[in-house]
């Protein structure tokens, strides 16, 4: 007898497309999300070669890279441009689009799970990195380029080679204050930001069993980060849980025929990864990056390494150039180094689990003087929920701004940028040089670290706040 | 696409790893609508810097890129791509890649080609020493010369049947419509289906008031 399949596997083989030619695997893609960005130069191929969008019901666009979070007025011109092009190409195509102000707006990694649209067991692609979010349902959802985009808005297929798999098993009890992006901080620091290049990760174990949707949802998103194809989690009493009664979610019987379905999708017992990580995850404390790529992070109460640690040539040259980079000096506790800005959003972590764990920091407590804060909700759905729980009250209370929904300063695109060497805490997933303005230095923490920074300036573990009270 | 068979031309070496795309082409220039015209933002914010390899006289004309591990990781921006072939670049080496860079990279017939790292101290030792050394890149016999050095190497085979044939990906995957179609109708009937709404109003937002 064969051995088992792994979820990677049994939602693999189950989209290939049988008796298509060529040595790869053609897969089918079940959704395809699409924004403003990615996608112009795609829609214009299309029509170059007279093609048509083969499932513009598969389809769904969302405006969120370019808009701005203060207004829905787009003053820039050439984001304006790019939002309109989008809006034509929905038009001419029939796709489905949520546009800046309307209510299910957002960015497109937490709209599409809002509206119940990821099931288990589906392939979703998306012209972002960050589509391996979607993969907390059990779902295969990777990022593609512009290319790729235009091939699925033509034939809702890719060409693709199998993956490798890898298990990322989280063993031991997680401290409290020890979020998912801090496991997630922490993997990357330990196999490197390229650590699981060309596998697809299934992330499992007791650990992730208790963690959120939204919090598996962090953890799937960054396994681009870690160089993954993609990062599955697979489906659960929680999955169902999250989905049943959304939009998209399956109704009547055919809740129970998915259900059926989706409850077979699970690994197999004995089934075989090509790679296992184990990672305890007991005595975790809060991680932060020090460097310019996800991988260079240390615990929070840890120092900033001396380049000369390393052994490998190549990581002390990087090590070096990251520190000059981000102008800090080896040695320095983590939790000493001063912020001019908090950012707390994004796809990695704008969802309502965020904004409860930022605002459950900030409760009664003021952002330090000369610190700028910005809460930026992953959706206007998130943005609508904050508010219904008066969230939006301690954040404004506090003295943070209280934004509309989009990647805002994720990403150094729309308005929200920083300018000249700002330093940000950021609870986005990019620490690269310029990632958020073109000199501006980035510090990935999780959403009660950033919170805890804001109100002492500095890097706080957010359990150090409670022990010494608000500065 | 035109067929990419052989190329002859002179390297350029980075000295850096985990180039992100990022760094290849900043976000602000991810604002245009066109897919070429980008040879103005490849590294632009590292152009500043008048030392930057790219800005030496030397490797004007460099058409082969040399850099280490992880190239081209991070967002999945085609952009990257297209600055960097707009710039000259037909070859890319390096130990490792993004992936989402290296399928965007033969989409557009930029050559990504992984060499051990050896390979890659060799060849960036060589071309700093001797910028106008010719270097062969051939895709047929997969092999690139440089001065004295020779080095195989391996693409994916899909990747350089499209490139050396100059094939489109599109047209050749739509070969297999009647397998595509007859895959549609083993679909999971309960599976989202998406149909255009009204606009549903998330109400009185800044900026809504037109001034």
């Amino acid at each position: 007898m064969s051995t088992g399949r792994s979820l990677i596997e049994k939602v693999w083989q189950s989209h290939v497309v049988p008796g298509a030619d060529g040595e790869l695997d053609l897969l089918y893609i079940d959704l395809h999300l699409i924004h403003e960005a990615s996608s112009p130069q795609a829609f214009d191929g299309l029509r170059l070669a007279g093609r048509r969008v083969r499932r513009p019901d598969l389809t769904l666009a969302v405006e969120d890279h370019n808009v701005p979070t203060h207004s829905v007025v787009i003053t820039d011109l050439m984001s304006k441009q790019q939002v309109e092009t989008l809006r034509r190409n929905c038009d001419q195509y029939a796709i489905e689009l949520f546009r800046l102000g309307d209510s299910r707006q957002g960015i497109v990694h937490v709209v599409a799970p809002e509206q119940g649209l990821i099931h288990p067991g589906m392939t979703v692609i998306c012209g972002d990195s960050h589509t391996s979010t979607h993969g907390a349902f059990g779902a295969l959802a990777f990022g593609v380029g512009t290319s790729d985009v235009e091939h699925v808005l033509a034939t809702q297929t890719l060409p693709l080679s199998p993956p490798r798999t890898m298990a990322v098993e989280f063993v031991g009890d997680l401290p409290a204050d020890v979020t998912s992006k801090d496991l997630m901080l922490t993997l990357i620091a330990h196999i490197g930001a390229n650590g699981a290049h060309g596998h697809i990760i299934e992330y499992r174990g007791q650990v992730i069993e208790r963690i959120s949707m939204e919090g598996r949802m962090t953890i799937c998103n960054m396994s681009t980060e870690a160089g993954a194809r993609a990062g599955m989690i697979a489906p659960d009493e929680l999955t169902y849980r999250y989905l049943q009664g959304r939009p998209g979610a399956p109704k009547g019987a055919a809740w129970d025929e998915a259900l059926a379905y989706w409850k077979t999708l699970g690994s197999d017992a004995d089934s075989i990864f090509d790679r296992t990580v184990t990672i305890d995850v007991t005595t975790l404390t809060p991680f932060v990056t020090w460097g310019t790529n996800p991988g260079q992070a240390v615990p929070i109460d840890e120092r900033v390494p001396d380049p000369a640690s390393f052994s490998d040539v190549r990581e002390r040259a990087a090590a070096e150039r990251s520190l000059n980079y981000m102008n800090l000096v080896p040695g320095t506790r983590m939790d000493s180094v001063d912020i001019d800005t908090v950012f707390v959003g994004s796809c990695t972590n704008g969802r309502i689990e965020d904004l409860r764990a930022a605002a459950a920091v900030l409760r009664n407590r003021k952002v330090a003087d000369g610190v700028r804060m910005l809460v930026v909700p992953g959706s206007m759905e998130v943005r609508q929920q904050a508010e219904a729980e008066r969230l939006h009250e301690v954040f404004l209370d506090a003295g943070a701004e209280w934004r509309l929904s989009g990647c805002s300063m994720c990403l150094g695109m729309n308005p929200d940028r920083l300018t000249g060497t700002k330093r940000c805490a950021s609870t986005s997933n990019r620490n690269y040089e310029g990632r958020q303005g073109p000199q501006a230095r980035t510090h990935l923490v999780s959403p009660a670290v950033a919170a805890a920074t804001a109100v002492t300036g500095r890097l706080t573990r957010s359990s150090q706040l409670s022990a010494t009270g608000a500065s | 696409m035109k067929p990419l068979t052989k190329h002859r031309g002179r390297g350029v070496a980075l000295r850096r790893s985990e180039v992100d795309t990022d760094q290849i082409i900043p976000a602000e220039y991810c604002k245009r609508l066109t897919k070429s015209g980008y040879a103005d933002a490849l590294f632009a914010a590292w152009r500043k810097d008048s030392h930057f390899v790219l800005n030496r006289p030397e490797y004007v004309d460099a058409s082969i890129l040399v850099a280490g591990h992880n190239f081209g990781t991070g967002s999945s921006r085609e952009h990257a791509v297209w600055a960097l072939r707009d710039w000259g670049f037909v070859v890319v080496i390096a130990t490792s890649f993004g992936d989402i860079f290296l399928r965007n990279a033969f989409k557009n017939g930029l050559l990504a080609i992984e060499l051990p790292n050896s390979a890659i101290v060799e060849l960036t030792d060589l071309v700093e020493a001797a910028p106008l050394v010719e270097i062969i890149v051939d895709l047929i016999d997969v092999q690139i010369s440089a001065g004295e050095h020779n080095y195989g190497f391996t693409v994916d085979e899909r990747a350089r049947w499209l490139l050396l044939n100059g094939f489109d990906e599109i047209a050749t995957t739509l070969e297999n419509n009647s397998a595509i179609s007859a895959y549609e109708q083993t679909r999971l009937p309960w599976m989202p289906s998406i149909r255009p709404s009204l606009p549903v109003s998330a109400g009185n937002l800044p900026g809504e008031v037109s001034s």
